[in-house]
């Protein structure tokens, strides 16, 4: 015999293999922890508001962060610390939605297309292509512009503005997996389209997946931002992150924190969500795995 | 010996109502390829496409494996074996022929019997690193064809089978939640051969099984491959370009040229006696091991490269490149017919010419 490969530890299952790896993974879980946190109090945020989003008190607006405003308040003298937790559901509920919507669509589409090839790519890829061809915030305005503007509608439009890319980016790893060895050796066993695409082409397909997720969640929540901005996403005076940034814009000389919390927050929850993806992406690679347990990163 | 290595591969099914007859008894015809051809289009174009041209993979080949028996199919690389051995396994279908298991065209075979098919005709890849799912267990990779077909292995019993199968291949069934990436080249070639034994197959197409693999490696996977033979009574088609691997393995062998068979015999026929000039020609290509023998060697170079397979030459494929061509080669093919040698060959001036000193052994 050649070799025997190191020997192995205890077999456990696997899903607590995987989440003993992730937790081994500092980062990973130290985001993780962080995005509980602002899941918990977005869904809670009534509890966790020192204020009513909306209360306003004109005597004192425009205040810097202070012990009695964390955050300062704005110019209508509301409490930045309340608005940016109450904001917080909106635009996690965006954000989530969203690109949860777009994830299943776009990578069905992707991999029936990269799949079985010929007139099924053809016609969705035209379609995506069709999609793609409009400028991304021009699309979500002309769906909020039918649809009339609520977040309802305002996740369904970024859903749409996503899907082609979650369909390009599948289709292609999938058209790389498709011409694998093991999918043929599967084929060869009597294996049916289903199992074939469920347990080989989509789990070694998955990886740009992952990335592209972590990524487009980041991307939605400003998207939610802009449609806000225009006045078709969240209505004022209700907050949400982006609305919050846009609203703080116009201040941004004279009162920076009107801006810069929403903006953190964004920027914080953004972070999370792409530490979190490199993770997963890393301890679901069997091979990412070995190396982990071995090394004991 | 284990107990799947117990239930023999040659048994009938035991599922009553199978699609397919049962075996017939050994050394009887198993798989009959009749005037097989596989023609890939060439096109050109983008949203129109049309088609410019054939390649002819595989143009006109009969072949036929008996039960038990080992026949192998050698030749350079690009003369249509591994076309050969995918259309074999239905993973692709033929432009023209038939191949007949059992008396029936598997070209035809719909949804059961196509089903029975796959799970008695079982192939091994040649590149042990690309053939299998680095994301599944070797446990669910072995036992991944119990899913498709549940009859042959309870539900319960997967785990214990898939080690008694491990253990069979030379494994340590202790390794059945590793990944590939865990296991050498040789290692997961006995991984390959434990996926294709799990259905208790009828016949093995041995795509270039060992090519990928160290010399003292190959060894050791074809001595496991005959041994199995053996104790499961399993055919081969033995595919390779190693003439001696081929050689060792193999009862009958069947040389290819640019998607034909040239030449066919028994394997002291074919290397003892080889009468188509390719062959002798590919025979003397080989290294002896033997330094004494050297001198005696009939060394033959030939001229030129294989020609296109999309645009092949008339009449005999080989006279391009062959020292004994004339007027009639580019005018007729020749049939592969025994030409008083014993054995078939595809050539009109068809000799025996020993080219390799015979070494008893």
């Amino acid at each position: 015999m050649t070799a025997e490969p190191v020997p192995l530890r205890p077999v456990r299952p696997r899903w607590r293999e995987t989440l003993g790896l992730l937790v081994r993974n500092k980062v990973a879980l130290g985001a993780a922890l962080v995005l509980l946190a602002i899941i918990v109090v977005a869904v809670f945020d009534r509890a966790f508001a020192p204020q009513s989003a909306n209360a306003q008190d004109i005597a004192d607006r425009l205040q810097a962060p202070s012990w009695s405003h964390p955050f300062g308040t704005d110019n209508l003298g509301r409490d930045i610390l309340s608005r940016v937790i109450i904001g917080a559901s909106v635009s996690l509920k965006v954000g989530f939605l969203s690109v949860g919507l777009a994830l299943v669509v776009g990578t069905l589409l992707g991999l029936l297309a990269g799949y079985y090839g010929g007139w099924v790519d053809d016609v969705l890829m035209r379609l995506m292509d069709m999609l793609f061809a409009f400028p991304a915030v021009l699309l979500a305005i002309a769906i909020l512009a039918i649809r009339g503007p609520g977040t309802s509608n305002t996740i369904i439009a970024i859903a749409v503005v996503y899907v082609p890319i979650f369909a390009r980016v599948t289709r292609a790893s999938v058209l790389g997996v498709r011409e694998e060895v093991y999918v043929r050796a599967s084929r060869s066993v009597g294996a049916s389209d289903f199992r074939l695409l469920t347990r080989h082409v989509l789990p070694n397909a998955a990886p740009p997946i992952i990335v592209q997720t972590s990524v487009s969640l980041a991307f939605a929540v400003l998207a939610e931002a802009a449609l806000s901005f225009l006045g078709l996403g969240t209505q004022p005076p209700n907050p949400s992150w982006g609305l919050m940034l846009a609203e703080g814009r116009e201040f941004i000389g004279l009162a920076w924190w009107l801006a810069f919390f929403p903006g953190m927050a964004i920027v914080v929850t953004v972070l999370c969500f792409n530490l979190l993806g490199d993770g997963l992406r890393d301890v679901l690679d069997p091979r990412q795995r070995t190396l982990m347990a071995g090394g004991g990163r | 010996m284990s107990e799947a290595a117990g239930a023999t591969a040659a048994s009938v099914p035991s599922d009553s109502e199978s699609a397919l007859p049962p075996a017939p008894p050994p050394g009887a015809p198993l798989l009959e390829i009749k005037g097989l051809k596989k023609h890939f289009p060439l096109t050109q174009g983008v949203v129109f496409k049309r088609t410019v041209g054939h390649v002819r993979a595989v143009d006109g080949v009969d072949l036929t494996l008996r039960r038990g028996e080992t026949l192998g199919l050698v030749g350079e690389s690009g003369c249509g074996k591994s076309t050969v051995s995918k259309l074999l396994v239905a993973l692709e279908k033929p432009t023209a022929g038939e191949i007949l298991y059992k008396g029936r065209d598997v070209a035809k075979m719909g949804g059961r019997a196509l089903k029975q098919y796959r799970r008695e005709v079982q192939i091994i890849f040649q590149d042990p690193y690309a053939s299998l799912n680095p994301r599944m267990t070797v446990g669910d990779i072995v036992a991944e064809g119990w899913s498709v077909h549940a009859d042959i292995a309870p539900r319960k019993g997967r785990l214990q089978r898939t080690q008694e199968l491990m253990d069979r291949v030379g494994l340590n069934p202790d390794f059945v939640n590793r990944y590939p990436h865990q296991f050498s080249g040789g290692q997961r070639q006995r991984i390959g051969i434990a996926r294709a034994l799990a259905l208790q197959p009828e016949i093995i197409v041995c795509d270039e099984p060992v090519s990928a693999l160290d010399v003292s490696v190959q060894a050791q996977v074809v001595n496991l491959l005959e041994d199995l033979q053996d104790d499961f009574g399993l055919s081969y088609l033995f595919i390779a370009h190693d003439l001696s691997v081929v050689r060792h393995i193999s009862d009958r062998v069947a040389v290819m040229y640019l998607g034909s068979v040239v030449e066919e015999g028994t394997d002291a026929q074919v290397y003892g006696s080889p009468s188509h000039p390719y062959t002798q020609a590919l025979l003397s290509s080989v290294p002896l091991h033997e330094p004494a023998l050297r001198g005696q060697k009939d060394r033959i170079l030939l001229q030129g490269d294989v020609p296109s397979p999309a645009n092949p030459p008339s009449g005999c494929r080989f006279r391009t490149r062959c020292w004994k061509a004339q007027d009639i080669c580019a005018v007729e093919p020749p049939a592969l017919v025994d030409r008083g040698q014993g054995h078939p060959s595809a050539c009109h001036f068809a000799e025996a010419r020993t080219v390799v000193p015979v070494d008893v052994d």
